[in-house]
């Protein structure tokens, strides 16, 4: 239950950092380190550096300009629960930032390491996934912008390359009118979701968006839900949201062998944020 | 080893630490602040909690080279906090421990809560308290004097009673 011996560097910027990235491609990056300590105590992970980034003025940042608000990978999960955080659709972040594990964890763990870790039943990659999120990583090679939907590769893998850190994400803000239906369920406070199911309808953006996360499943779009519940506020055509919801769970259950309860569980969270988006 | 500079209990501390020893291990080996309790190791059971820069964290993920520059209070150095001395006098009365494994965590979260959500109810205690293991007292007990801590430092009356409640609740609040 003691990692395996490491190194330790804490650079000073964000440049020293993808240096010694660069020159290391087997370091790992340690934020708020509350997955990875874990991993780490338990020798899930042995890597022979550790750099550590979660102090890096460049990555703790958030701004707010034309329409986006762009938040540091390393700003914890606590600064999202404090509204410390500008708002892209009005009390989400508190919202769902309250509910990820305990305020003991929140104070540590950062958004970055959250979407980094890709761990399927966590919130904010779900959540960034029905924002349109992307986000901004760096190497000594330069920056790029990956979706937020395409950063998981898989359980616990993203696609970043050996030598590059998540930087920041942008967020587009919601319009005035947006609505929101989230909701997570899980067997007790803290514990990773069993389901979560988060929808954003944006009529200003004419944006529309409904994901689904849960255990042993990655971040899933619900394209059938998204149209009805987009068409329930357009006033175009009777939306049938009940049956659109049953269509995108049988398509999920094609894709994942699901048990009895698992089904029952993602439905329940699924009817629950149709229910709050709608009322 | 990796140099840290941090503060411990108000005193200024300027060693060299491996860099894979956690900041719970760090206190209690090396500075004998056995106080701190270690349970789970992987961030579960919340025994290990103290407070870093004010805020609760747990001491068995957070490496002891990430506090550098950080001011730590462990459970040796709640003396004559009022708002401590508060919280463990209602701990006392309402029976909040017995064997008092987990109470140095217990402690350091009930800190946070009674600072931090002066209007918590019952519900958001029983929340708040998610991250706390504690196998003696099947919790009411820790509840009843969060409460009562809650009502007695920002000077009001708790929910429904004036002392500690010994009424049976079901699991779910």
């Amino acid at each position: 239950m003691k990692p395996a011996k490491f190194e330790y560097e804490r650079p000073a910027s964000l440049d020293a950092a993808l240096r010694v990235l660069a020159d290391n491609p087997s370091a790992k990056i340690i934020a708020g380190g509350q997955s990875l300590g874990p991993m780490l105590n338990l020798r899930l992970f042995e890597p022979s550096l550790l750099i550590d980034i979660s102090r890096l003025g460049e990555l703790r940042a958030r701004a707010a300009d034309d329409g986006d608000v762009v938040v540091g990978a390393c700003v914890r999960h606590a600064e999202f629960e404090d509204g410390r955080v500008p708002a892209v659709l009005n009390g989400l972040f508190e919202r769902a930032a309250r509910q990820i594990a305990y305020r003991a964890v929140r104070n540590r763990g950062t958004i970055g390491g959250s979407l980094a870790h890709a761990d399927p039943a966590a919130d904010w990659p779900a959540i960034m996934i029905a924002l349109a999120a992307q986000v901004e990583v760096s190497s000594v090679r330069g920056t790029r912008r990956i979706p937020a939907s395409e950063l998981p590769s898989q359980a616990l893998e993203n696609c970043l390359e050996a030598d590059e850190i998540i930087t920041s994400l942008r967020v587009a803000r919601c319009g005035e009118g947006a609505r929101l239906g989230y909701y997570r369920l899980s067997a007790q406070p803290g514990e990773f979701a069993e389901a979560l199911t988060v929808i954003v309808h944006d009529p200003e953006r004419k944006y529309t968006q409904a994901v689904l996360s849960g255990a042993r499943q990655p971040p899933q779009r619900l394209p059938q839900t998204a149209r009805a519940v987009a068409a329930h506020y357009s006033g175009h055509g009777k939306a049938d949201v009940a049956s659109a919801v049953e269509a995108d769970l049988t398509a999920l259950c094609g894709k994942h062998a699901l048990t009895r309860y698992e089904y029952n569980v993602r439905k329940a969270s699924v009817l629950r944020a149709v229910q709050e988006i709608l009322a | 080893m990796t140099r840290v500079q941090l503060t411990i209990n108000g005193a200024p501390v300027d060693v060299d630490v491996e860099a894979r020893t956690s900041l719970a291990d760090f206190l209690r080996d090396t500075r004998l602040l056995t106080g701190t309790h270690i349970g789970c190791e992987h961030g579960v059971c919340g025994a290990c909690t103290l407070l870093m820069d004010g805020q609760p964290v747990r001491s068995c993920i957070t490496l002891a080279a990430a506090a550098d520059g950080c001011e730590i209070r462990t459970v040796e150095n709640y003396e004559g906090d009022a708002v401590m001395d508060t919280i463990r006098q209602c701990f006392s009365e309402c029976h909040a421990l017995q064997c008092g494994f987990c109470t140095p965590g217990m402690l350091a979260t009930a800190y946070d809560i009674v600072t931090r959500l002066p209007d918590a109810d019952r519900s958001r205690i029983r929340v708040e308290l998610g991250g706390n293991l504690c196998r003696c007292t099947g919790y009411l007990g820790i509840i009843n004097a969060i409460e009562a801590a809650l009502g007695r430092v920002h000077r009001r009356k708790a929910s429904n009673s004036a002392g500690p409640r010994h009424n049976f609740e079901g699991q779910h609040a």
